[in-house]
Order: C-alpha cells, then structure tokens, then sequence
C-alpha cells in the first residue's frame, strides 16, 4: 500500500481535501452514489499519515475532512432502522462531492470556450490587456442614491477590517546572488528591465541596492549610453583569484 | 443611402466595445430594432459565407467583430498579448463565481474545501469579478459577482448564455440564497 501513496503524491499535487477525495474515487473507480465509506476513508487518512512523515504541513482544511470522513464512518456502524427516515450519513461527503465536481466539469468547459487575447481578437487589441479603462454596466443614479451610498460607506468605514499583506523579504545579497547569476548566463543586464520586472516599489530598491553594492564591490560595473539613455549592467572579469 | 447593414457595418468596425442594439437604434432613427436586427444577420452571414478570417459575434449584451481562432498563431506574430490563461484554481473558483452568483467567499470555499482569498483578489485584480455588495447577515461579508468583461473575455452574450454544467447532475441544493 506504501507505494501506492507514493505514486499518488508524484502524479499531483492536491490542493486540498476534496481534490484528494475526487482523486481517491477516482483512481478506486469507485460509484460516488455508493461510496465505500471505510475503504475511502483508509485511503484518505493513508494519505494524511503519508504527508506528516513527509514533514508537510497538513492544513487543517485536510484534517477537518479526515474527521467528517471518520464521523460517517462510525455513523454507517449504527444500527438502521427500515422505519426511520434518516438519510445516508454518506450523502453529507457526497453532495459537496457532485458539486465540486461539477464545477470543475463548468470550469473545464470555460477553458474550452475561445478567450480573447488568446483565440479571438478584436480590432484595438491593447484593451484587451487593459480593462481598467472598461465601465461596467451603465447606470442610473439620482443625487440621493449618491448620498446613501456615501452613508453606507461611511457607516461600513469602522467596521471593515484591513488587511496587512506581509511583503515578502528579499535581501540584498540574496538579489547580489541573483543578479551575478544572470549575469554570468546573459553577459550584461538592462536596467531598465530588471526594474520593469520588479514586483514592487521595495523589491526596485532591493535591486538597485544590490546593484550599487556589486559596482562597489567591482564585481560588475555600468555603463549609461548617450544616445538611448540604456543603463547597461556588465559583470567584472574576475582578476583576482 | 448606403445599405443598412453595411452602415452597421462602420459602426462595428469604428467600436472599442460591443455594441448594443439600443446605441445603434439611437444612430438610425429611420429603422427599428427589428431591422437592425435583420441587417445584422445578413452581415453576419456575409462574413461567414465568405469565411474570411473575421466574424460578427454576439457578446456581452452587444455585437462585436472579431478575429476566428484559426488566426489566433497569426495575430500573435505582430502582437504582444499579455497572459490570459488561468490556472486550474483560478478557473475553478471564476466557474463556480459565474454559475453561482451573487456569492461570497465562504461559499466558494465550502465548494472548494480550500482557501480561497488569494485567487479571489487575482481575479478582482483582472477585473473577471467584482463585489457586489455585502450580505446582510451578521458579519456582512462580501459577495462576487461575474464583470461584463468576463463575458468579454469569454466570448458570452449574457451570464445566461453559459452553458448548463453536464455530466454530472445537481443533487446538493443550490448554496446561496437568490439575493433580495
């Protein structure tokens, strides 16, 4: 059984639980009107044990799904009576089951459908690139449906929670690493589109930091163009060993 | 005066947007919806029986012209098209947006079994869905909805116009309520 876990995490990467069930009635080829409850439940929680020797962090998301899946299982244990009308415990794990599969179903037939900008074309293709400048629907408002909206959102100011997005750290000398990297494949870097490809106002600094730092350091040097303005980086022939 | 439909035809080729029956009844005050209607079909015709690389097509709530797939390879050897494709994630999370409508978040993720914030704020940030307002119910959390530029994208006429979801039929009841 083992190495059938194995072979499960190298075909896929689950994002989570009910990707994994849908794969584990899937390669089971088992009826999802009929699940075989215990079978299923070993496979997911085979699973579950597999990623924890692996050191992955299991996210609870995963663990949650482990406990439904056990819950029903102790529940289809319990005596059924002909006269009760209680449903299939089973049928808790299936609906969400048939749903999710049949968005995924949906999102398939979405990825078949011609997207512009990738199948079809229209005659100004630069919006296509651009919807910031694409209204929405038209509409119609009054000076007083103008007020309430600004009440609401006054009313909503307190309450909405903001969110701190963490920024990832890069250090300088881990963008240095980098840098002198793509210098070595490349032969010379433009500036102009090392900034261009910055993911952000703190990573340009952190480049153009680890830049002055690596011209400083002689490891590489810069040369500005008269005529195009390009400021090239080139790296420095390594005189000293 | 030239044809009705060739007239309509200038208008489609000179529009940004897909252009709606109401903005070219507007310009034509000598014909009705019925007529426009008519000649648009006929244009349409036109270019399919000359199976050219150009196409009328009917999208979000408009008409518009555009290019067959068949030149998608063509096009893409004089211009630079940003990338469109979304991933499995993305595009599961936009399908179940798009038939499940108006959602919010946490329904998406009941569907999914999965944290959901991250593809959700991609797709605000492609302008594929937008908020719709808030739930009234406590903690007033936001709903989603599809743009008229994910119909664009898309290539549908409305959000109706997506196709029925096969294989599989809905046992589950639908999750969200209908809005007020």
């Amino acid at each position: 059984m083992c190495s059938d876990i194995y072979k499960v995490q190298l075909e896929n990467i689950f994002e989570g639980p009910m990707d994994l069930l849908v794969y584990l009635i899937r390669k089971n080829e088992v009826n999802i009107y009929d699940i075989p409850i215990s079978m299923i439940t070993d496979r997911y929680l085979d699973y579950i044990e597999w990623m924890k020797s692996m050191n992955v962090d299991i996210a609870g998301d995963f663990l949650v799904m482990a406990a439904t899946l056990i819950q029903i299982k102790s529940r289809m244990l319990l005596p059924v009576h002909d006269d009760s009308d209680e449903e299939d415990p089973r049928q808790e794990i299936t609906r969400p089951l048939l749903e999710y599969l049949q968005m995924k179903a949906a999102a398939l037939q979405l990825n078949e459908r011609d997207m512009l900008g990738e199948h079809t074309f229209i005659r100004s293709p630069s919006k296509i690139s651009d919807p910031g400048t694409l209204p929405d629907h038209e509409i119609r408002v009054d000076i007083f449906d103008l007020i309430k909206a600004f009440q609401r959102i006054i009313e909503n100011l307190s309450s909405d929670i903001s969110l701190d997005v963490v920024a990832d750290k890069l250090s300088i000398k881990d963008r240095m690493i980098e840098l002198s990297h793509l210098l070595k494949e490349k032969g010379f870097l433009i500036f102009q589109e090392l900034i261009g490809n910055a993911a952000g106002k703190a990573d340009i600094i952190v480049t153009f930091l680890a830049i002055l730092e690596m011209v400083k350091r002689n490891a590489a040097h810069v040369i500005q163009r008269d005529d195009t303005d390009t400021i090239t980086l080139y790296l420095n022939e390594i005189t000293h060993a | 005066m030239p044809e009705l439909k060739f007239i309509l035809e200038s208008f489609l080729f000179v529009s940004e947007e897909p252009l709606t029956l109401e903005k070219m009844r507007a310009a034509l005050p000598f014909t009705d919806t019925k007529g426009i209607k008519e000649a648009l079909q006929s244009l349409k015709n036109e270019y399919d029986q000359r199976q050219g690389s150009i196409c009328l097509i009917e999208v979000a709530g408009g008409y518009q012209l555009r290019t067959r797939s068949e030149y998608a390879d063509w096009i893409k050897k004089i211009i630079q098209t940003s990338a469109q494709r979304l991933s499995p994630a993305a595009l599961e999370t936009l399908a179940i947006i798009a038939y499940k409508q108006p959602i919010m978040r946490s329904d998406i993720e009941h569907i999914r079994g999965v944290d959901t914030g991250g593809i959700i704020r991609m797709l605000l940030d492609r302008k594929l869905i937008k908020i719709l307002g808030r739930k009234e119910i406590p903690g007033r959390p936001l709903i989603y909805a599809t743009t008229r530029y994910f119909l664009e994208i898309f290539g549908l006429r409305d959000i109706k116009d997506l196709p029925a979801p096969k294989d599989i039929s809905d046992l589950g009841k639908p999750v969200v309520d209908a809005p007020e």
